[in-house]
């Protein structure tokens, strides 16, 4: 009796993978920087609509998937917040040489939704608020340029015993959506699509350029579908995309 | 060594374990004695954290203790505006969290010793609170102390609701899970492993030093 069930179910089962691969698509994982993730999505829709491939996203900090891909994870392509990881990946031995590429610029934005505590710069010099959230600046990029505009202001005294840390930029951006922290430092990405956002955009001068890398990495060296959706990424319709998330492009690239 | 983490950590944990003793024991003692038809559900409430997810309970502690939450209006009579990325906000979570290793093990003691002893002392002319506290208490020591114990580790080993609740800060809402974490993804792993082998060593002693005192009091007790 068992053994009949058990038997169907299996049958059923791989009825179900036969079914629903259709010849030639294949599946890879990519490793996303939790910014990009809204944008990943929606390039990761198109992508499978246009090839018939599957990009399943994993969202983090990029320093957490550093650590991850030292550790043999199993991603085959990874989308950074900076340009480091990638070029030190690959440094590693642990990411395709020649294939890094800049497929954003990312900017920054201070971001707040407390009534009477508008998200600016003013704001932030008066110090008349309690929380500040920024993604931890060791690991995602977003953080650490954070910290620099509060550098090149001369705020880091006045401002480092109201800072909160999140784990990744999305954690920091949850922060201040739950209403915990008054203003953040998060990237322009999380809140361009929202209705009524209130933010100020951080002028470029006062943190580095955020470079965003991808990278094709050693376990995605051989994967069709890795190859396919790096090259989708640089093609017109995720540019596109990429755009209107608010992030700059790097020319020519 | 990063001492602060450790000595933050060992802070809240003993002040939550306090809290929990004071709160647990007269719950520990209705649920084990009320004839209340709806004490079983109180029970489940108690032991909700057993099988929820940190993440669930972070969740809800976020927006409790945010500025639309109790949280934030008892913060706002002090001028804060919320109590999440408190040390105080960390003791709610962590009292929430660990009471049910506190109030199970107490519940069962005073199961354990059945009616009669109480019985015995009333009928010596002993009042509520003298039963309580000079028959049912040291009857229950047993388990008040595994209670204790199980209170304070599981406190310190609280990860999940700390890091959703806590935002990282140095001295006030860092503590050893989360500075762990944080050393990992940071590469710092010389740091990470000094922290992760203490915690391995300490988790360890404290189970095995639970267990000989029960095997212990349990000679001593019968």
């Amino acid at each position: 009796m068992i053994n009949v069930f058990f038997r169907s179910a299996l049958t059923a089962t791989l009825a179900l993978l036969v079914f629903t691969n259709p010849a030639g698509a294949a599946e890879t994982t990519v490793a996303v920087a939790a910014n990009f993730t809204e944008a990943a999505k929606e390039i990761a829709t198109a992508f499978t609509a246009k090839t018939g491939h599957t990009a399943v996203l994993s969202f983090g900090s990029t320093g957490q998937f550093y650590t991850q891909i030292k550790q043999e994870a199993p991603f085959a392509v990874l989308l950074a917040a900076d340009a480091e990881t990638p070029k030190k990946l690959e440094g590693d031995g642990l990411a395709v040489p020649g294939s890094r590429y800049t497929y954003a610029i990312g900017k920054l934005v201070l971001w707040g939704k407390t009534p009477g505590v508008p998200a600016d710069e003013a704001t932030l010099k008066g110090g008349r608020f309690e929380k500040l959230s920024i993604a931890n600046p060791k690991v995602a990029p977003y953080g650490a340029a954070g910290v620099q505009v509060l550098t090149r202001l001369g705020l880091t005294d006045a401002l480092t015993s109201k800072l909160v840390q999140g784990t990744s930029i999305a954690q920091a951006f949850q922060f201040v959506d739950t209403g915990n922290a008054e203003l953040g430092f998060v990237a322009l990405s999380q809140v361009i699509a929202k209705a009524g956002a209130q933010y100020w955009l951080v002028p470029a001068a006062l943190y580095d350029p955020i470079l965003q890398d991808a990278v094709l990495l050693k376990k995605g060296e051989a994967d069709a579908a890795a190859r396919a959706f790096l090259a989708f990424l640089k093609g017109p319709e995720a540019r596109k995309v990429i755009e209107r998330y608010g992030y700059g492009l790097a020319s020519g690239g | 060594m990063p001492l602060q983490p450790i000595l933050l950590t060992v802070q809240l944990a003993a002040l939550t374990t306090a809290i929990l003793l004071l709160v647990g024991t007269p719950v520990a003692w209705w649920l084990a004695r009320s004839r209340a038809r709806w004490k079983e559900a109180v029970a489940a409430v108690v032991a909700l954290p057993l099988v929820l997810p940190p993440t669930v309970l972070g969740f809800y502690l976020l927006l409790l203790l945010g500025p639309q939450g109790p949280g934030g209006w008892l913060a706002s009579s002090w001028g804060a505006h919320t109590l999440a990325f408190t040390f105080e906000g960390l003791v709610i979570g962590s009292v929430l969290y660990s009471m049910p290793f506190v109030v199970q093990p107490i519940r069962n003691a005073f199961e354990a010793f059945g009616e009669r002893p109480l019985e015995v002392a009333a009928t010596l002319g002993a009042g509520p609170f003298d039963r309580f506290f000079t028959v049912a208490l040291p009857l229950a020591k047993r388990g008040v102390l595994t209670g204790a114990v199980l209170g304070f580790a599981h406190t310190v080993g609280e990860f999940g609701v700390v890091l959703m609740i806590g935002g990282a800060i140095p001295g006030k809402t860092k503590v050893l899970s989360v500075a762990i974490y944080d050393y990992v993804e940071t590469g710092e792993w010389a740091t990470a492993h000094v922290l992760a082998g203490g915690m391995l060593a300490f988790s360890f002693a404290v189970i095995l030093t639970m267990m000989l005192l029960e095997k212990r009091l349990a000679r001593a007790g019968t």
